[in-house]
C-alpha cells in the first residue's frame, strides 16, 4: 500500500483466502503507529473484512508487526476501532504476535462488552411543561386555600384556633433571637454602606434616612421573610410531609375532614399574623443597629433620631407591613403546598422541605420586586 | 342486590398500569379479603374505593348510589392504615373522639359512643394515654376504634396487622373478626398473608399483577386453585410439570399438577384408605422442618423434589434423612392447573 516510514499496513498475500478453503489472513503493520503521526483509518480495512468475513464462518485476521513497527495509544485506538468493525463483519482479530503489552491492553479493552447507551442524563433545564405543572398545582392549592378561608369566614370550617395559637407561638416568639441578630446586623451593614458613600460629600446625617427608610420599607420585611422561609416554611413542609408519610392526612380525609381547613389554614393564619409584628420588631432593631454605627462614626444619637423623626413616615412603616403580610402568605403557601404534595417516603420529606425553602424565597423576591413597582407607580 | 359494586376499575400511573378491568360485588356485612403479593395493586384498589386515589375508569356504587366521583370525606367509608396514622398530640380518647368532634356531635352524645367503642377494643383503661405510650397492637386497636366510632358504611383495612408480632397479630385478627360480626359491618381487608386471609374472610379476592385471578371462599381457593400462581401463593402446593408428573405419577397431563402436601399419605400397614383411587410412589427423605403440629418432609421421588406434611404425632415416628417412604397420592386430590 504505502512505502514510506509512516504507519501503514500490508496484506500478506501468501495467506489470502482462496474460495472457502481458509478464513485466516495476515496483515503486516509497518512504521510508526504513534498518536503524533498520521495513522490509517480502520475503515480502510472494510473491503478486506468483507472479503474475509464472507469466506468463512470463523474468519480471522492475524496482526503481525512489520519493519520499523512502533506503537502507542494511537495504535491502540486504531486497533479498538478495527476490532469493533471486525465484530460487525463477523471476523476475529488475533493480536498475539503483536508486542505483549499491546496484546494485554487489547484484552483489557475488549474484556467487557460495551453497554448499550443508557437513557439520556437527567435534564438540568426545567421544561415549559414542568413550569406549567408547577403553576397549575400552585393555583389548585391556592384555590383550595381560598375555599377553606371562605368556609372559615362563614363559620363552616373545621379549623381549630388553638392550633393557630400554637403555630403563632412557634413562628413568632421562638424566632425572636435569630431575628434580633440578623436585624441588628443588617441595620449596621446599611449604615456602614451609606456612611462610606455619604461622607464623601459631607452628608453623613442622611444616614438616618437611609437606615430608617431602608429597614421599614424593604429590609425589615425581606430579611424577616427570608428567615421565616428557612425556619417556618421548611418546618411546615416537614410537618405536613411527615403526616403524609404516616398516612395521617389520609386518616383525616376518611374521617370526613378537609386537610386544608384543619392543617393548612391555621399555619397560614399564624404566619400571616406574625409577620407584620416581627417586621416591626426587625425595623426597630435595624434602626438601632444603624444608630450604633452612626454614633460610632460621625453622628450623635440625638442627631440620628431627630432626623428619623422628621423623615420617617407612617406610610413607609405600613408599606413594609403590607409587604410582610404578602410575604408571610407566600411562604406559608409554599411550605404547606410542598408538604401536602409530598411523596410517601422519608426521602420525599427532605425534597419537600428543600422545595418549600427554594420556592418560598423565589416567591418573596418576585413579590418584593412587583410590590416595589406598584408602590412606585402609586407614589407610596 | 350487592351492597358494593365495583365495575371495570382501571388505574394507571404514567405508563405503569396498576390494575385493569377490576370488577367485583360485595354483599352487605361481608368480610372480603384482597389477597396478593406486594405490588399487585391491592392497596391502590383499596385507596380508590376510599376515594384517596382517583380511578381512571370504572364505577363504584354503594347501596345503589354511584360514588365514583364523590370526594373521600363524603363517602362514609372508614379506613385503618398499616402505619396506624394516629394523631400523636392527642390522647387515646381524643383520637377516637376526633371524628365525632369534627362532625360537631355534642359532648353528651359523643362520650358514650367513644366509651362503647373503647370497651369493644378493650382499651377503656388506656383512654388517657398518648400513642407513643402504647404498643403497636394497642395503637392499631385505637386506629380501629377511631374508624368505627363514626359508624361507617364500609370499613377498609390496609394491612393493619403487618407491623405487629405474631402473637398480637393473632389476637387482633380474632378481635377484628369478632367486632366485624358484632357490627355486621361490610369490610374489605388487604393483606399479603394467606393465613390471615384464610382465617378471617367470608370471601377472598386473589390478585396478581393488577388482575383478580380467583374469587371464592377460603375453602374453595385453598382446595381448588384455578392456576399455578394461586396454588403456589395460597398453599405450599407441590407443582409438577408434564415431565415430572409422568415421572412421579405416570400421568399424562397438558399443563401442571398441583398436589397439596397434606394430601399425600405415607403407606401404613393395616390402614384402610376407604376405597380411594391411590397412586403409589416411593421417595427418599432429604430433610424436614418442624412446623409445630406438622412436620414438613422434603422428599426426592425419582429426582423430583416433593414436600409432604405429616401430623407431628410423636417424636418416635420421625423419618430421618435417607429413609425410604412408600407414598400414596390420592387421585381425587390432584388438580391440574394452567
Amino acid at each position: 500500500m504505502q512505502t514510506n516510514n509512516n504507519a501503514h499496513w500490508q496484506l500478506d498475500t501468501s495467506s489470502k483466502p482462496s474460495g472457502q478453503e481458509s478464513g485466516a489472513v495476515t496483515v503486516e503493520l509497518y512504521g510508526a503507529w504513534l498518536i503524533s503521526r498520521a495513522i490509517p483509518k480502520a475503515t480502510e480495512l472494510d473491503e478486506l473484512l468483507t472479503e474475509v468475513g464472507n469466506s468463512c464462518d470463523e474468519a480471522m485476521i492475524h496482526l503481525v508487526p512489520g519493519a520499523g513497527f512502533e506503537w502507542d495509544t494511537g495504535f491502540m485506538s486504531f486497533l479498538l476501532q478495527l476490532h469493533q468493525r471486525a465484530v460487525a463483519f463477523g471476523v476475529k482479530l488475533d493480536p498475539s504476535r503483536l508486542p505483549v503489552q499491546c496484546g494485554q491492553l487489547f484484552q483489557l479493552a475488549t474484556a467487557v462488552k460495551p453497554e448499550p447507551p443508557s437513557a439520556p442524563a437527567a435534564r438540568s433545564i426545567v421544561s415549559l411543561s414542568e413550569i406549567a405543572d408547577l403553576v397549575k398545582s400552585q393555583l389548585h392549592f391556592g384555590g383550595e386555600v381560598t375555599l377553606a378561608f371562605i368556609a372559615l369566614l362563614s363559620g363552616r370550617a373545621r379549623t381549630r384556633f388553638a392550633d393557630c395559637l400554637f403555630f403563632f407561638q412557634q413562628t413568632g416568639p421562638n424566632a425572636i433571637p435569630i431575628i434580633t441578630l440578623i436585624s441588628v446586623l443588617v441595620g449596621m451593614i446599611l449604615a456602614y454602606l451609606g456612611l462610606v458613600q455619604l461622607r464623601q460629600f459631607g452628608a453623613q446625617v442622611y444616614i438616618a434616612d437611609l437606615v430608617a427608610i431602608g429597614m421599614t420599607r424593604e429590609m425589615g420585611a425581606l430579611m424577616t421573610a427570608v428567615i421565616l422561609a428557612g425556619r417556618t416554611g421548611a418546618a411546615y413542609a416537614a410537618q405536613l410531609g411527615t403526616m403524609q408519610v404516616n398516612e395521617e392526612v389520609d386518616a383525616l380525609v376518611t374521617l370526613g375532614i378537609r386537610p386544608v381547613e384543619y392543617l393548612v389554614l391555621p399555619r397560614i393564619l399564624a404566619l400571616v399574623a406574625v409577620m407584620p409584628l416581627l417586621t416591626i420588631y426587625s425595623d426597630v432593631l435595624g434602626i438601632a443597629g444603624g444608630a450604633l454605627v452612626a454614633v460610632g462614626m460621625d453622628l450623635t444619637f440625638t442627631q440620628f433620631f431627630h432626623h428619623i423623626s422628621q423623615t420617617l413616615s407612617f406610610h413607609a412603616i405600613l408599606a413594609g407591613c403590607f409587604k410582610s403580610i404578602i410575604f408571610g402568605l407566600l411562604i406559608a403557601m409554599a411550605g404547606c403546598q410542598a408538604g401536602m404534595t409530598c411523596g410517601r417516603s422519608s426521602a420525599a420529606v427532605g425534597e419537600a422541605t428543600t422545595r418549600a425553602v427554594v420556592l418560598g424565597i423565589v416567591y418573596l423576591v418576585v413579590a418584593d420586586a412587583l410590590l416595589n413597582i406598584i408602590y412606585y407607580k402609586l407614589g407610596i | 342486590m350487592s351492597f358494593v359494586c365495583i365495575s371495570d376499575f382501571c388505574k394507571r400511573f404514567a405508563t405503569h398500569t396498576v390494575f385493569e378491568n377490576i370488577s367485583c360485588e360485595i354483599k352487605q356485612g361481608e368480610f372480603i379479603t384482597l389477597l396478593g403479593p406486594s405490588g399487585c395493586g391491592k392497596s391502590t384498589l383499596l385507596r380508590c374505593i376510599a376515594g384517596l386515589t382517583t380511578v381512571d375508569h370504572g364505577t363504584l356504587t354503594v347501596n345503589g348510589e354511584d360514588i365514583t366521583n364523590q370526594i373521600a370525606r363524603l363517602r362514609g367509608i372508614a379506613m385503618v392504615f398499616q402505619s396506624y396514622a394516629l394523631f400523636p398530640n392527642m390522647s387515646v380518647y381524643d383520637n377516637v373522639a376526633f371524628g365525632l368532634k369534627m362532625q360537631k356531635i355534642p359532648k353528651a352524645q359523643r362520650e358514650p359512643r367513644v366509651r362503647e367503642i373503647l370497651e369493644m377494643v378493650e382499651l377503656e383503661s388506656y383512654h388517657n394515654r398518648y400513642p407513643q405510650q402504647l404498643s403497636g397492637g394497642q395503637c392499631q386497636r385505637v386506629a380501629l376504634a377511631r374508624s368505627l366510632v363514626v359508624r361507617p358504611r364500609i370499613l377498609l383495612l390496609d394491612e393493619p396487622l403487618s407491623a405487629l408480632d405474631a402473637r398480637i397479630r393473632k389476637n387482633l385478627r380474632d378481635q377484628i373478626r369478632r367486632i366485624q360480626q358484632e357490627l355486621k359491618l361490610t369490610t374489605i381487608f388487604v393483606t399479603h398473608d394467606q393465613e390471615e386471609a384464610l382465617t378471617l374472610s367470608d370471601r377472598i379476592l386473589l390478585m396478581n399483577d393488577g388482575q383478580i385471578v380467583q374469587t371464592g371462599t377460603a375453602e374453595e381457593i385453598y382446595t381448588e386453585p384455578a392456576s399455578a400462581f394461586v396454588a403456589g401463593f395460597i398453599g405450599n402446593y407441590n407443582l409438577l410439570d408434564r415431565q415430572q408428573a409422568r415421572q412421579v405419577l405416570g400421568l399424562d397431563i397438558s399443563h401442571q399438577l398441583a398436589i397439596r402436601p397434606e394430601s399425600i399419605y405415607v403407606r401404613e400397614s393395616g390402614r384402610d384408605y376407604g376405597g380411594k383411587d391411590l397412586i403409589p410412589a416411593s421417595g427418599i427423605v432429604t430433610g424436614h422442618n418442624l412446623l409445630g403440629n406438622v412436620i414438613r418432609y422434603h422428599l426426592d421421588i425419582t429426582g423430583v423434589p416433593v414436600i409432604v406434611d405429616l401430623l407431628n404425632r410423636s417424636s418416635e415416628r420421625l423419618f430421618t434423612r435417607g429413609s425410604e417412604l412408600d407414598l400414596l397420592f390420592n387421585r381425587d386430590e390432584i388438580r391440574e392447573v394452567s
